[in-house]
This record gives C-alpha cells, sequence and structure tokens, in this order.
C-alpha cells in the first residue's frame, strides 16, 4: 500500500501568540515548533495500517517553510519510511496547501491507497485541507476520525460529531482519513529510530515545482491582533465555609440582574 | 446587493440556531435558504421572520442521511442553476465538514468559523480567531465566486430585530451523486444534551474534580441551568472526561453567554477555547490561579462546597 500523511509545523501549545508589527502574521522568532498534535494520530494510524498490510510504504508530506524540519523527522523517526517538503511561507491558505499535498502526491510517482491527516491544524483551526484534497483528487473524506478498521479496500470509520455521537462509515479506498485524537496513541520516536530518520530520503521541492501561485490564494488574512481584554472581573473569597452560602447567592443575584445571563 | 444563501442545517425537521444569527446579520442583501430535507412549518416561519426570500428544500436520491460528498454535490448543482455570490453555514460538525469539499467543486475560497462579519457594499470582511482564539485576524476573500463561509455558533447572537421577508418554500430536486463514504450507523452519545460548541451554558470541571464519578455534581448543576458539560485538557488526561468533553486549543473552542469553570487553574491552552464566553464564573481554591483573570465573577473556594449551593441557589432562583 502507498501510504500518504500529511503534517503541520505548528507553535507550541502553551505559545503565548504575538502579532508582528505591521499585523501581517505572528511574531515567529521565539516559537518553538512542533509536529500538530493530531497529525501525530496521523502517523501513527500511518504505521499500524503499514504494519498490517506487507509491503507498504509511508510518505510523509509538509508544506512549510525550512526554518526547521522538526514535524517530518518526528514522523520518519516514528517509524515513516520517506519525506516530502514542500518549501512556502507559513501563511499559505487551505487552497494553496491542498493543491501543494496534491502536486506533492503526484511527484512521488506513487498512486495514494490511503491519505492521512490530522483533524485540524491548531493555529489556522481552518479545518478544510484534508476534505478540500479528497475533493481535488476525487476521493472520499471522512474527518474528525476516532475508530479506523480495514478490510482490503474497504474501511470502517468511525467519526465523532456533536454530543459525542458517533457516525460509522463504510469506505471505499482510497480515501482521506483526518484523524483526532483517541483514534490511537501515538508512539514515541525512540533513539534508534531517530538516528534511522537521518538517513532517510527528504525530497525538497518549490511550489513552483507543484504548480502552486500566489493566483492560487483564496483567503487573505490580515490585521492580526490580539483579542480584547476584558476589564477584571469581581472576585469573591470563600474559602471559610460560613461565607459561602452568602457568597454563592450573591453571585446567583449578580448573574441573573447584572450580567442578565439565566 | 450580493446575492447570498444560507445553508439551514436541520435536526429533526427544526433549523439549527446559527442560521437565524447569520440572516440577521445578511440582513438588506437579497437572501435565500437552502436545506436538505424537510424543515417544519415553525422554523419555515422564523426563516421568513429574519429575512428568506426562498426556502429551497433540496431532495432526493442518497440525500436522507448525511455523506459530505452527497450534501456537497447536491448543493453544487443547486447554486451553479442559481448563481450566489456568498453562501454561508453554521461551523457546526457536518458543516465544516462539507463547506471546504463544496469550495472544491468552485476552486473558490471558503473562510472557517468566524466569528463576525460585515459587508462593504458587496464585500465581504470577517473576523476570525487563530491559534484557537490567542489572536484575531481579519479574513476577505479572492478569487472565484461563489465565496463560501461557515460561522461559529453563538457568536453572532441571535438577530435584535425582525426583517420580513416572503419565505417562499420549494421543494427542489437534487442528486448525492456517486457516494463513496457511506454512515452505516449512528451511535449516539452519552450526551443528549446540546453540543459544547453549540451550549448557551456551560459548566465544565478540571483536575480539581479528583475523579470521573465526581463529574456527577457537575451534571447536577447543569440539569437545573440546561447546561452541557464539558472538560479541561488535565482533566481529560487524568481520565476523568472523555475527549468530546474537552474544551481549549486541542479540543472544542466555545463561546456560550455563560462558562462555569470550576476546579480549572486556567492554562493558556484552555483559556484560548474558552476565553470568547460572554460571562465567566470561575471557582477555584487558588486565589493566584490565572482562571481568575479572565472570570467576570471569580469564587474563591471549594468546588465541592461551592457546587451544591449553586445548584440549590439556582434550583430556588427558577423555582425548580
Amino acid at each position: 500500500m502507498n501510504i500518504f500523511v500529511c503534517v503541520k509545523q505548528v507553535p507550541d501549545t502553551e505559545t503565548k501568540v504575538q502579532p508582528n508589527s505591521d499585523g501581517s502574521f505572528i511574531e515567529t522568532n521565539a516559537i518553538k515548533w512542533i509536529m500538530n498534535p493530531y497529525d501525530e494520530f496521523a502517523v501513527e494510524q500511518a504505521l499500524l495500517v503499514k504494519a498490517a498490510n506487507s509491503d507498504s510504504t509511508v510518505t510523509v508530506l509538509r508544506v512549510g517553510s525550512v526554518k526547521d524540519t522538526e514535524a517530518l523527522r518526528t514522523a520518519m523517526a516514528m517509524g515513516a519510511d520517506e519525506a516530502i517538503l514542500v518549501e512556502a511561507e507559513d501563511n499559505l491558505d487551505s487552497y494553496m496547501t491542498a493543491k501543494a499535498l496534491k502536486g506533492a502526491i503526484e511527484k512521488s510517482g506513487k498512486t495514494p491507497d490511503l491519505i492521512l491527516s490530522g483533524k485540524q491544524a491548531i493555529d489556522s483551526d481552518a479545518l478544510q485541507v484534508p476534505q478540500l484534497l479528497a475533493q481535488m483528487l476525487g476521493l472520499p473524506s471522512v474527518s474528525v476520525v476516532v475508530g479506523f478498521e480495514q478490510n482490503g479496500d474497504k474501511l470502517q470509520i468511525k467519526r465523532e460529531v456533536e454530543g459525542g455521537s458517533l457516525e460509522v462509515y463504510e469506505v471505499t479506498s482510497p480515501a482521506v482519513i483526518a484523524c483526532n485524537k483517541g483514534i490511537n496513541t501515538p508512539r514515541y520516536a525512540s533513539l534508534p529510530g531517530i538516528m534511522k530518520a537521518k538517513k532517510k530520503p527528504l525530497t525538497q521541492l518549490s511550489l513552483g515545482d507543484v504548480s502552486v501561485s500566489e493566483e492560487d490564494r483564496r483567503v487573505k488574512y490580515s490585521d492580526y491582533k490580539l483579542p480584547p481584554e476584558k476589564p477584571a472581573g469581581k472576585k469573591f473569597e470563600a474559602m471559610d465555609e460560613a461565607q459561602a452560602p452568602g457568597v454563592v447567592k450573591e453571585v446567583v443575584g449578580l448573574l441573573r440582574n447584572e450580567a442578565k445571563v439565566i | 446587493m450580493a446575492k447570498i444563501l444560507v445553508f439551514a442545517e436541520t435536526h429533526d425537521q427544526k433549523v439549527k440556531p446559527v442560521t437565524y444569527e447569520i440572516l440577521g446579520k445578511v440582513k438588506g442583501h437579497n437572501v435565500d435558504v437552502a436545506s436538505i430535507g424537510d424543515i417544519d412549518s415553525e422554523s419555515q416561519a422564523s426563516l421568513a421572520k429574519y429575512g428568506a426570500a426562498n426556502i429551497h428544500k433540496l431532495k432526493g436520491a442518497g440525500l436522507e442521511q448525511y455523506s459530505p460528498e452527497g450534501y456537497a454535490h447536491a448543493l453544487k448543482g443547486f447554486i451553479e442553476a442559481q448563481g450566489y455570490d456568498y453562501v454561508f453555514s453554521g461551523a457546526t460538525a457536518s458543516g465544516k465538514d462539507f463547506f471546504p469539499r463544496l469550495a472544491g467543486h468552485f476552486n473558490a475560497g471558503c473562510a472557517s468559523d468566524v466569528t463576525n462579519f460585515q459587508f462593504d457594499g458587496d464585500n465581504f470582511a470577517g473576523t476570525k480567531p487563530l491559534f484557537a482564539g490567542k489572536c484575531l485576524a481579519k479574513v476577505e476573500l479572492t478569487g472565484p465566486k461563489p465565496y463560501f463561509i461557515t460561522v461559529r455558533p453563538n457568536a453572532l447572537g441571535m438577530p435584535e430585530s425582525e426583517s420580513p421577508a416572503a419565505g417562499n418554500a420549494t421543494d427542489d430536486n437534487a442528486t448525492a451523486g456517486d457516494l463513496k463514504a457511506i454512515i452505516k450507523e449512528v451511535i449516539k452519545g452519552a450526551s443528549e444534551k446540546v453540543d459544547l460548541t453549540e451550549a448557551n451554558i456551560i459548566v465544565s470541571g478540571g483536575r480539581a474534580m479528583k475523579n470521573a464519578e465526581n463529574f456527577a455534581i457537575l451534571n447536577e448543576l447543569a440539569d437545573v441551568i440546561g447546561a452541557t458539560v464539558g472538560a479541561s485538557r488535565a482533566a481529560v488526561d487524568s481520565g476523568y472526561a472523555p475527549h468530546s468533553m474537552q474544551v481549549g486549543q486541542t479540543g472544542k473552542t466555545v463561546s456560550p453567554s455563560l462558562y462555569i469553570a470550576c476546579g480549572i487553574s486556567g492554562a493558556i491552552q484552555h483559556l484560548a477555547g474558552m476565553r470568547t464566553s460572554k460571562v465567566i464564573v470561575a471557582i477555584n481554591t487558588d486565589p493566584d490561579a490565572p482562571i481568575f483573570s479572565k472570570a467576570d465573577y471569580g469564587i474563591v473556594g471549594d468546588l465541592f462546597k461551592i457546587v451544591p449551593l449553586l445548584t440549590q441557589e439556582f434550583k430556588n432562583l427558577l423555582g425548580k
């Protein structure tokens, strides 16, 4: 099987985001980059599928800057066989990213049997690339996936929707599957894995190689700013049990009469 | 005046409230609504009241249940026939799932999960939270039309006034096309309540809940005030609650009218996911917990004492 995994490199979740001086993006100097957390589930799922299907290869794809290649090296250290990086600024929109991923898959010369990704990137939060890529390739997709079973070219996929309910899909592969937390437990890269990853092939392509240009931009972001700070609220001391009933009564009264939310 | 289509997601033939929120905001343009399948008469009347000129109910083979390919295919055909400048949907589980595919059919752009927007003449500009809301950006669309937009539920609020329109309802033929991903079964979640992303009130528990059983006191409070129960990442990682209940950057981003945080310290990734809540109440024993910096009403106290008192006080207030 030819298994592809799409990963993104994003700022660590503990990052304090700061818009840059002209508001065209965020300050990226002091950021610690990590593999998008949801993409770890996609890499793990690819490795599980590879283990169950002989003669499989896992190719990990990323579109982004070359500042460091942490996400791709991590994926290969976990066990992916090879990587393709499409070099680009970190401000591409979903359409450009999906088109670049499609181009990278075509350049690899392999016909995909399965494409995996995280359900969303935790920086742009667009939740678009997997579905767009599937549409561009004429493939089905299932997003927010928490269950994966394979039986030949039939997949049984569980997708999480509102209220924790699950939609159970029967999917004919090839397909694009966007993974959520809960689908598996990603492995840690072992030390030998990390050493081996350094020798695995990493192909670099330009946006031109995959026929993506500024003309493909569909969504423009500008005026990056921090959300408005709320004015300080009211704080009540109720560690002493005797105070608690009075405080609770007062807060409930405020919720009704001042905030008017109850 | 732009020609606008608002996709109305239905649940048991009732239109989801985010549809009305969008209608209130596109008032003054030429606005139609489309659904897949039937809409009950009460919802149809509400759509007319908030400005739907035409209500198109798309029906046909393969559209009996949701599928991203089928919904995108049906709406693609309809939009091509009618010609719209803008197509809106709520950023619900299915809206977020199939709108990118629908936009892809037109090689068009999709602005996802905007929390506000305005039109300058016929030009759209939206507000898009990034990094789970740690940062906001202006979002605009370019390239071929129609432009697609999904709007976060609860962010705009219900329209303040009505703007009645004809609300002509028609059944329109549509097809799902060739489906390669089909729903075989739906397994109901433990909670029958409104989803976190659409909830008007949320009661959330953190690591201080100590175990899964203790969430019972949050459920009791939630039942009295009609809330949905959420959890912090610390509580989910400790196994007290499933990931479907997680609020934060690696969980759900929520914006209810009222968010009650119980025993949640307020890690940056949690605050990112709930900071747009209109009113925040925090209960924590640590007076220096970061959650208090975001709280409108902070109670420094033991949640195991405070929450049952809150439940009782709300019962009294609401006459339950």
